[in-house]
């Protein structure tokens, strides 16, 4: 296996765009991602778009060629990956795995996802199909049910305060204020967080990330070549890709995702470096649950401290491990798809010094944590500037 | 039976939206097995003790037991 790098990173604005297509979104990430590298299209060997539910959601099929072909990329393998919210790490990942393999050079990753054309009832059936149809959701379960669920297990078996949950939003929320590619760059204090409105209980809306449209992009190298392209090359140090039941009553304990220290064990031994080394993480904060659970899983605390650690502001911008510096999926927004792409773009972002006034002091060793469903898919990844 | 963790759903999905406010359970088999289900009247809380009301459609309902 031979060591890869990220040579070039592009992303659309997130938001609410009525106006604009799935395959639109994907060619402007992708092309910006191709211009950050100054690599031609017709270089690139391999494509693997990441995407959760475009047929749902748009009703095209044959997404891949669709979007490659549209950005010049013709005559070479082009694949969607699906894997729930973590469509975007896992196309990223196994697009990293045919670069380690030797099998291609030049590989790019597309995460998009278009989910602002339907409404909210629809959107919430649509996201539903990433758990078990036959059992928890013919019950009237939803995502937003799911982590309820974990939420108040998570309460009741350590401790954990609303208070704890609403900090989480309200950090994300002051970050993603500051991020010019944000969905929502909207401050809210504690008390608005606490008093939002009943979603599944105890989560409010502003518990919940956000319905978005967007697409991120990366273009994967051997390191060895990376500085033909770039100057200021991410490393991928570590990387795992685990799966585990999809099925949140099937599992054993429901206050961690296995799938995650799973593939943070791995991700770790590989870039050589542990929990205490990483100087900031992208998190997966589908809810805000699950970036307290996340902190847990992949070591920074120990379980049932996630929710104290965050409200003690230890994961704030100022704090020891800056968690969600980019806003996260609560403010940056949540295009399903796209969003464990953008993860490793804001990743590489901050290890380039290119991450503006959420520029990090520390910035050379990041991790991105992507969630699929309940925890059935887990991506984790390590990068380090050259 | 006991109730393992809960919810009360307020935003529910197109099928159930008649149904809001309602609340599922992943409830404990006596047998250690789980399953989630829908909660019929008074609501739950993690460890209470519930029983089996009916299925319907493969969804197991259930109240909360009586002697508790």
């Amino acid at each position: 296996m031979r060591p890869v790098a990220v040579i070039g990173t592009g992303k659309t604005q997130f938001g609410a765009f009525p106006d604009r297509t799935l395959r639109s979104l994907a060619v402007e990430a992708g092309r910006a991602c191709l211009e950050d590298a100054r690599v031609p299209p017709s270089q690139v060997e391999a494509f693997f778009l990441g995407n959760f539910a475009g047929p749902s959601f748009a009703g095209q099929n044959h997404l891949a060629p669709y979007v490659g072909s549209a950005l010049g990329i013709v005559g070479v393998p082009a694949t969607r990956i699906e894997a729930a919210c973590a469509s975007g790490g896992s196309a990223f990942f196994h697009a990293f795995s045919s670069v380690a393999a030797g099998l291609y050079d030049l590989v790019l990753v597309i995460g998009v996802e278009k989910m602002t054309s339907q409404p909210t009832p629809r959107v919430a059936e649509i996201l539903a199909g990433a758990g078990d149809l036959a059992g928890e959701i013919k019950a009237g379960a939803t995502f937003p049910a799911l982590f309820a669920m974990i939420a108040r297990r998570h309460m009741y078996q350590y401790g954990t305060r609303r208070e704890d949950l609403a900090a989480v939003a309200v950090k994300n929320h002051a970050n993603g204020a500051k991020n010019p590619y944000a969905h929502m760059r909207k401050v809210i204090t504690l008390e608005q967080a606490l008093a939002g409105k009943l979603v599944a209980e105890p989560l409010t809306v502003y518990d919940c990330s956000l319905v978005s449209d967007g697409a991120a992009a990366v273009l994967l190298a051997p390191a060895e070549r990376a500085s033909e392209f770039t100057a200021r090359p991410a490393i991928v140090a570590g990387i795992a890709q685990t799966s585990d039941r999809v099925a949140l009553d099937e599992k054993e304990d429901i206050t961690t995702f296995p799938a995650v220290k799973k593939a943070a064990e791995k991700a770790y031994r590989m870039a050589g470096a542990g929990p205490a080394d990483i100087e900031f993480a992208e998190l997966h904060d589908c809810f805000t649950i699950a970036e307290i659970i996340a902190l847990e899983d992949l070591g920074f605390v120990k379980p049932g401290e996630g929710g104290p650690y965050s409200s003690a502001g230890c994961t704030a911008l100022a704090g020891p491990k800056p968690v969600n510096a980019s806003g996260g999926l609560k403010s940056k927004g949540h295009p399903v798809g796209a969003t464990g792409v953008a993860q490793i773009c804001d990743v590489v972002a901050q290890i380039r010094g290119e991450a503006g006034e959420l520029q990090l002091p520390r910035h050379s060793l990041g991790l991105a944590q992507n969630l699929g469903g309940s925890g059935a898919t887990a991506v984790v990844t390590v990068l380090r500037g050259a | 039976m006991k109730v393992y963790t809960e919810t009360v759903v307020h935003s529910a999905p197109e099928a159930f939206l008649k149904d809001a406010p309602y609340q599922i359970a992943i409830v404990v088999r006596d047998d250690g097995s789980r399953v989630t289900g829908r909660i019929l009247g008074e609501r739950v809380a993690i460890g209470d003790s519930v029983e089996l009301v009916e299925s319907r459609d493969g969804v197991p309902y259930f109240q909360k037991a009586r002697s508790s």
